[in-house]
């Protein structure tokens, strides 16, 4: 496929050629699909990898001597090299294929943390986080009698830097943050983030399922010990993530699920494990969502990531200028640095009547906490209305949001 | 006593929504029944008598009178207030019995089942289920003050 990329600007109406369902109507009006930050939607050479998958080479990997299954594998293992200069690893066999960025952090999680974790040991995680990135830690906290150490925010919805510093003990085994936040669009400054934790030996996970699409991540660069994310928000398929780790700590560290593919050799007298990454892929793998996220990334390459990004920021900026004009507005996350996520409540009125009317105009949008509850609570609101941009919206689909915006809030008052 | 049976009034509701021809018509109806849904006593508006969705919160206390079962009811949500001010209607003044057995098929017949009830998001069905368990524990008390009257004749 020739590439959609012009110098700096892109071509969104050629990008929502790729997006079939960009085309299809909800509730008689052209869909307008600002819930980027939950799922994106596929482009055709994502869906027409999966496809020819299923048509030409469907085969179960690393066991046949036979083509197709051959053919399988080399795919497999081209989608994980993918993977690999998509966030500059330094080797494919720290790439890990999870059902998502979830497991890929509940991997660390049971593994790491069960093997370095102990009484009194403290984790470190941001007030900002997503479930996926609370829950993981409290059950481990709550198994080895650890404690979860929130570093907290300012009302812009930024790390507080100087807490964060103070936090940073003797007793913390890991720090683990979102690149950037789910509900507040806050793009974290983890390379700092990651530079203090390493000056006292800690290592730090970097959950990056936000992130991904819209920055150009080196992990290499960013000396993040693991990073997690998952292909359905960067325009792959669902059911595939990805944990990338350090080779050091990867292979020290215990399996997460046994099983076939993870195994070296099985007695009944015992068994003994594979290398790295296999040691962490039990069972068939998700073969298809490796191919689906390997097209997603030629996608992100050839529309340019940085492109991408100059086009969401821009819409962004648009929005959010029109959106603090509306009476009773407040934003939920003024970060100066942030992407293409705008978060906010109207006040006097509830955030799921927003969702559903703008629904009846073919707007989605999400409402709600975001699967950030503790944050919800830090902001003293029940939840936002978030609408969250991606390569293939554009500035007229913001014109109608903003416009139904004010008809819903009339409506409602 | 309400006079009129629940399914009557059920079908006076389907009549009403019968007429709107989009969604956004019907909306506006429910957010108009929401925003007059008033009265709710604040000194109930507590955890107890919370009825948990996961992006609305609805305060829901029933009373006695007479035989039949009154509800009143709020929530942070307007569209869900214009819910609730329909299942007030049809529910209150009804005897234990009606609410316990009432199918609410007039959900389905609007066509709020396929657009609402199907979502954890707006606890549609959390709450219908607490205004039966009312009914249910009015005519609970019911039987056993009748099963003790009964001992005693």
């Amino acid at each position: 496929m020739e590439n959609v990329l012009t110098e700096n600007i892109i071509d969104v109406n050629k990008v929502r050629k790729e997006f079939l369902i960009l085309k299809r109507e909800v509730n008689g009006y052209p869909l307008i699909y600002f819930d980027n930050a939950a799922t994106t939607q596929k482009p055709y050479r994502v869906i027409n990898a999966l496809v020819t998958y299923y048509e030409l080479y469907n085969a179960n990997i690393h066991r046949g001597v036979y083509s197709i299954s051959v053919e399988a594998d080399e795919a497999y293992d081209t989608a994980k090299e993918k993977v690999r200069g998509f966030i500059n690893a330094p080797d494919s066999k720290e790439i890990i294929f999870t059902r998502g960025a979830t497991e890929a952090i509940n991997l660390v999680a049971y593994s790491f943390g069960r093997q370095n974790v102990n009484e009194d040991d403290e984790i470190l995680i941001s007030a900002m986080e997503h479930h996926a990135n609370i829950v993981p830690w409290q059950v481990l906290c709550e198994e080895k009698k650890a404690k979860l150490k929130i570093i907290p925010i300012n009302d812009n919805g930024e790390i507080i830097i100087d807490e964060y510093k103070k936090l940073l003990g003797p007793k913390t085994k890991l720090v683990s943050v979102c690149h950037v936040s789910n509900t507040l669009g806050t793009i974290n400054p983890v390379k700092e983030i990651i530079r203090l934790a390493h000056e006292k030996n800690i290592p730090v996970l970097i959950d990056g399922a936000q992130a991904v699409k819209h920055i150009r991540v080196d992990v290499n660069e960013l000396d993040a010990d693991f990073y997690t994310f998952s292909s359905h928000k960067m325009y792959g398929p669902m059911g595939i993530g990805v944990l990338w780790g350090k080779a050091s700590f990867l292979e020290k560290m215990p399996p997460y699920q046994t099983g076939g593919d993870m195994i070296s050799s099985v007695k009944f007298s015992g068994t003994t494990y594979n290398d790295i990454p296999m040691k962490f892929e039990a069972g068939t793998p998700n073969v298809e969502g490796a191919i689906g996220l390997a097209a997603a990334i030629e996608f992100l390459n050839s529309t340019g990531i940085r492109q991408i990004a100059e086009h969401e920021k821009e819409l962004l900026d648009y929005a959010t200028e029109q959106i603090k004009t509306i009476e009773g507005v407040r934003l939920i996350g003024t970060a100066k640095n942030k992407t293409g996520v705008i978060s906010f409540i109207v006040e006097g009125l509830s955030a799921l009547d927003i969702g559903i009317l703008l629904d009846t105009r073919g707007i989605a949008v999400r409402t709600g906490q975001h699967c950030t509850e503790p944050l919800m609570d830090r902001f003293e609101i029940p939840g936002t209305v978030r609408a969250s941009f991606a390569v293939y919206n554009t500035k007229e689909e913001v014109d109608i949001f903003i416009k139904e915006l004010k008809k819903t809030i009339n409506m409602l008052k | 006593m309400n006079s009129k049976p629940v399914n009557e009034i059920e079908n006076e509701i389907i009549d009403e929504f019968s007429f709107f021809e989009d969604w956004q018509d019907k909306y506006e109806y429910l957010i108009e029944l929401g925003k007059k849904l008033k009265g709710f006593p604040e000194d109930k508006r507590t955890d107890d008598n919370k009825v948990k969705g996961c992006q609305s919160s609805v305060w829901l206390v029933a009373n006695r009178e007479n035989g039949s079962v009154n509800y009143k009811a709020d929530s942070d949500s307007t569209i869900v207030k214009g819910l609730i001010a329909l299942l007030i209607r049809v529910f209150s003044g009804q005897s234990p019995d009606d609410i316990v057995n009432a199918k609410l098929e007039f959900i389905d017949k609007i066509g709020l089942k396929q657009h609402l009830a199907q979502t954890r998001a707006n606890g549609l069905s959390a709450m219908i289920k607490q205004m039966k368990m009312y009914a249910l524990a009015y005519k609970t008390t019911d039987e056993i003050a009748s099963v003790a009257k009964q001992s005693q004749n």
